[in-house]
C-alpha cells in the first residue's frame, strides 16, 4: 500500500526539481542577455571612439564601412598629439590632479575622523555644513569664487592678490575639504571611522601616543579600503572637471582639458592658414573624437589598475551603515 | 564633555571650518549680494551697485531661454530620478546573484562614473560620429523593439508615455546609475543569509522574498540615494543649466544676472529636495 504513494511523491519531487532547473536555466540566459545588452550600451561610446579614431576620411564618407575601418590610418593620432601638446599637457594635468586629490584624501579623512570620534561644541552644525556643501549647485558659487580668487584676501576692499591661472585655488580648496564633492568624501570617512572599534585607539593611548600620532600611524593605515575609494573618485572627478578648471585657468590653456576643448578650433585655424580653405566638417569630428580618447585613456588605465581593490573597497566603506 | 578632547576635535575639523567660511560661506553670501546688484569689475577690485530685483526680472522675463531651460531641467530630473533608482536596484539584484563574470560586470557598470562625466559627456551630445555609427537613434540600439512591445500591452496613455520616454532615455539612465548600483549592491550583501534560508523553508517565492525580506532591509538607503541622484542630475555637466549660467556670467548679461539665475535654480532644487525627503521618509522602514 505504501509503495505507490512514495513513488508518486518521488516523481512529483523529481518533476518539481526538473522544472526549477529548467526555470533556472531560462533565467540565467535572460540575465546574461540583459547584462550583455546593458554592458554594450555602456561600452559602445568607447568602442565608437576607438573605431572612429583609426578611420580615414574616405572610410567616414563610405557608407559600406561599419565598425571596422577599411583604410586604417594613424594620422588622427599624430595630428591630435601635436595639437594637444600631449606630453606637456598630460604631465601638467597629472601633477595638478594628483596633488589635488591626495590633498583632498588627507584633509577629508582628517575632518571625517574628527567628526566621528570627538565631541565638541557645535559638532552637529559643522556636520550640517558638510552636508550643505553637497546640496548647493556649483553654478551658484562659480562667479563669487572667481572674483574671490581674482582679488584674493581683499574682501571687496582693495586689489588683493590675483590667484587666477595658478594651481593655488585648487590646492587651497582641496586642503580644506571644500573641493569638488568633498562633502561626500568627509561623509564616507566619518561613517567608516564610526564603524571601527575603539580598542585600537585605546591601545595607542595606553602606549602613550597622542591623538595626531594615533591618527597618522594607526587610523590612516587601518582605513586603506575607503581611502582608496575616495582617492579614485576624487581623481576621476578632478580629472573630468572642466567647470572650475576652465574658470580658474581662463588665461592659460596648458592643461589637458583646455587642449581637448580647444583642439578643433586650433586645428581648423591651422588648416585654414595652410590651405586657404576650411577643413571638411567630418574632419573636425574625427579630431575631437581622437582627442577625447587621449583625454580619458590615462584615467581608464588608472581605474583598470585599481578596479579590483576599488570595488571591494566600496563594499567595505560603511556607506551602508 | 572633556575639554582637552573637545579641543583636539576642534583641531581636526578646523581646516574644514576655515575652508567653509573662506571658500563656501563667503562666496555664498557674495553671490546673494551679486544677485541684487550690478557688478562691475576693474583692476583694483569690483564694485556693487544695488539694483533691487532687476536681475531676477532680467532672468525670468527678459532672457530668451532661461525659463524654458529651467522647466526642462526640472522635468527631465523628475522623470529620470525614479527610473534611475528602479533601474539601479534591479541591476544590483542581478549583480548580487552568483554567476561567472560577475566581477567584470560590476566594473563595466561602474565605468560611466569614471569616463562618462565632465568634459567627455559635455561634447558627446554633439558628436556626429557617434550618431552615424549607431544609426542616429540616440545611441539606443533596439529601442524600437521595446517600444512596439509596450504598445502591444494596451497600457493607459500616461503610463505608456512615461515608459516610452524612459526607453528613449535608457543610455542616460544606465550611465547615471554607477554609484547607486554599487551602494545598493553593498546593501544587498549586508542582508543576513539566515533570513533567506528562513523564507525558503517557509516556501516563499523569489518575488515574495524580495518584497518581504530584501526590500525592507535596504529601504533605509533609498532616501540617501534619492537625494544623491537628484543632486547629481542637477549638477551634471550635460545639464544645460550649468552651461547657461556660466555663459551668462562670462559672455552674456553679466555676473549679476548670472547670480540671480543660479539663486532661482538653487531655491527650486532645495524646495524639490525638501519635498522628496519629507515624502520618502514617511514610508521607509527603519530597522532601529
Amino acid at each position: 500500500m505504501a509503495q505507490p504513494i512514495t513513488e508518486t511523491h518521488g516523481s512529483d519531487l523529481r518533476r518539481r526539481f526538473e522544472k526549477s532547473k529548467f526555470q533556472g536555466l531560462v533565467w540565467a540566459i535572460a540575465r546574461t542577455l540583459l547584462l550583455l545588452g546593458m554592458a554594450f550600451i555602456i561600452v559602445s561610446p568607447l568602442l565608437v571612439k576607438i573605431s572612429g579614431s583609426f578611420m580615414s576620411l574616405e572610410d567616414v564618407y563610405d557608407s559600406s564601412v561599419g565598425w571596422i575601418p577599411r583604410r586604417p590610418t594613424l594620422e588622427h593620432y599624430r595630428v591630435v598629439f601635436q595639437f594637444m601638446n600631449y606630453p606637456r599637457s598630460l604631465l601638467l594635468t597629472t601633477l595638478l590632479v594628483t596633488a589635488v586629490s591626495l590633498l583632498q584624501v588627507i584633509s577629508c579623512t582628517f575632518i571625517g575622523y574628527g567628526l566621528a570620534r570627538y565631541d565638541f561644541p557645535f559638532k552637529g552644525l559643522v556636520f550640517g555644513c558638510v552636508l550643505f556643501t553637497l546640496v548647493v549647485p556649483p553654478q551658484l558659487l562659480l562667479v563669487p569664487l572667481y572674483i574671490n580668487f581674482r582679488y584674493f584676501g581683499a574682501f571687496g576692499m582693495g586689489p588683493g592678490v590675483n590667484l587666477l591661472n595658478t594651481p593655488l585655488p585648487f590646492l587651497l580648496m582641496a586642503g580644506t575639504g571644500t573641493g569638488i564633492k568633498n562633502g561626500l568624501f568627509i561623509y564616507i570617512m566619518r561613517q567608516y571611522f564610526k564603524g571601527m572599534p575603539r580598542s585600537l585607539e585605546e591601545a595607542a593611548h595606553v602606549d602613550g601616543a597622542g591623538p595626531f600620532r594615533t591618527f597618522f600611524s594607526i587610523m590612516l593605515p587601518a582605513a586603506q579600503a575607503p581611502l582608496l575609494v575616495i582617492f579614485v573618485l576624487s581623481f576621476a572627478w578632478q580629472w573630468n572637471d572642466y567647470f572650475y578648471t576652465t574658470t580658474i585657468f581662463q588665461a592659460k590653456n596648458d592643461l589637458l582639458v583646455h587642449r581637448y576643448l580647444g583642439v578643433v578650433q586650433d586645428y581648423m585655424l591651422a588648416f585654414r592658414e595652410e590651405h586657404g580653405f576650411d577643413a571638411p566638417f567630418e574632419m573636425s569630428t574625427m579630431i575631437l573624437n581622437t582627442a577625447s580618447l587621449y583625454y580619458i585613456v590615462p584615467l581608464l588605465a588608472l581605474f583598470g589598475f585599481l578596479q579590483g581593490r576599488f570595488i571591494a573597497g566600496i563594499e567595505r566603506t560603511g556607506l551602508v551603515g | 564633555m572633556d575639554t582637552r578632547r573637545a579641543l583636539t576635535g576642534i583641531v581636526f575639523v578646523l581646516p574644514f571650518v576655515i575652508g567653509f567660511i573662506a571658500f563656501f560661506l563667503y562666496p555664498f553670501i557674495l553671490s546673494l549680494m551679486f544677485s541684487f546688484s550690478d557688478v562691475s569689475v576693474g583692476a583694483s577690485g569690483y564694485e556693487l551697485t544695488s539694483v533691487g530685483l532687476e536681475n531676477y526680472e532680467s532672468a525670468l522675463l527678459v532672457h530668451e531661454s532661461y525659463v524654458r531651460t529651467l522647466t526642462e531641467t526640472v522635468q527631465s530630473m523628475l522623470a529620470n530620478v525614479p527610473a534611475i533608482l528602479i533601474f539601479s536596484l534591479f541591476v544590483a539584484v542581478l549583480l548580487n546573484q552568483p554567476f561567472r563574470g560577475r566581477g567584470v560586470a560590476r566594473v563595466v557598470f561602474f565605468l560611466p562614473v569614471i569616463f562618462n562625466c565632465g568634459a567627455v559627456l559635455l561634447i558627446e551630445n554633439y558628436d556626429f560620429l557617434t550618431n552615424t555609427l549607431t544609426g542616429g537613434s540616440a545611441a539606443s540600439p533596439g529601442s524600437e523593439i521595446v517600444t512596439s512591445l509596450f504598445y502591444g500591452l494596451k497600457l493607459p496613455q500616461g503610463v505608456l508615455g512615461y515608459i516610452m520616454n524612459a526607453v528613449r532615455a535608457v543610455p542616460d539612465i544606465i550611465k547615471a546609475s554607477g554609484i547607486q548600483i554599487l551602494v545598493f549592491l553593498a546593501g544587498l550583501q549586508s542582508v543576513p543569509e539566515s533570513l533567506y534560508e528562513a523564507s525558503a523553508i517557509e516556501g516563499a517565492t523569489g518575488w515574495e522574498t524580495f518584497w518581504k525580506v530584501t526590500f525592507p532591509i535596504i529601504s533605509p538607503l533609498i532616501p540617501t540615494m534619492i537625494v544623491y541622484t537628484v543632486i547629481d542630475s542637477f549638477t551634471a555637466p550635460n545639464n544645460r543649466m550649468m552651461e547657461l549660467i556660466q555663459n551668462t556670467a562670462f559672455r552674456g548679461m553679466g555676473y549679476g544676472v548670472s547670480s540671480a539665475m543660479a539663486w532661482i535654480y538653487f531655491v527650486v532644487i532645495a524646495a524639490i529636495l525638501a519635498f522628496v525627503v519629507w515624502l520618502v521618509s514617511k514610508w521607509v522602514f527603519y530597522q532601529e
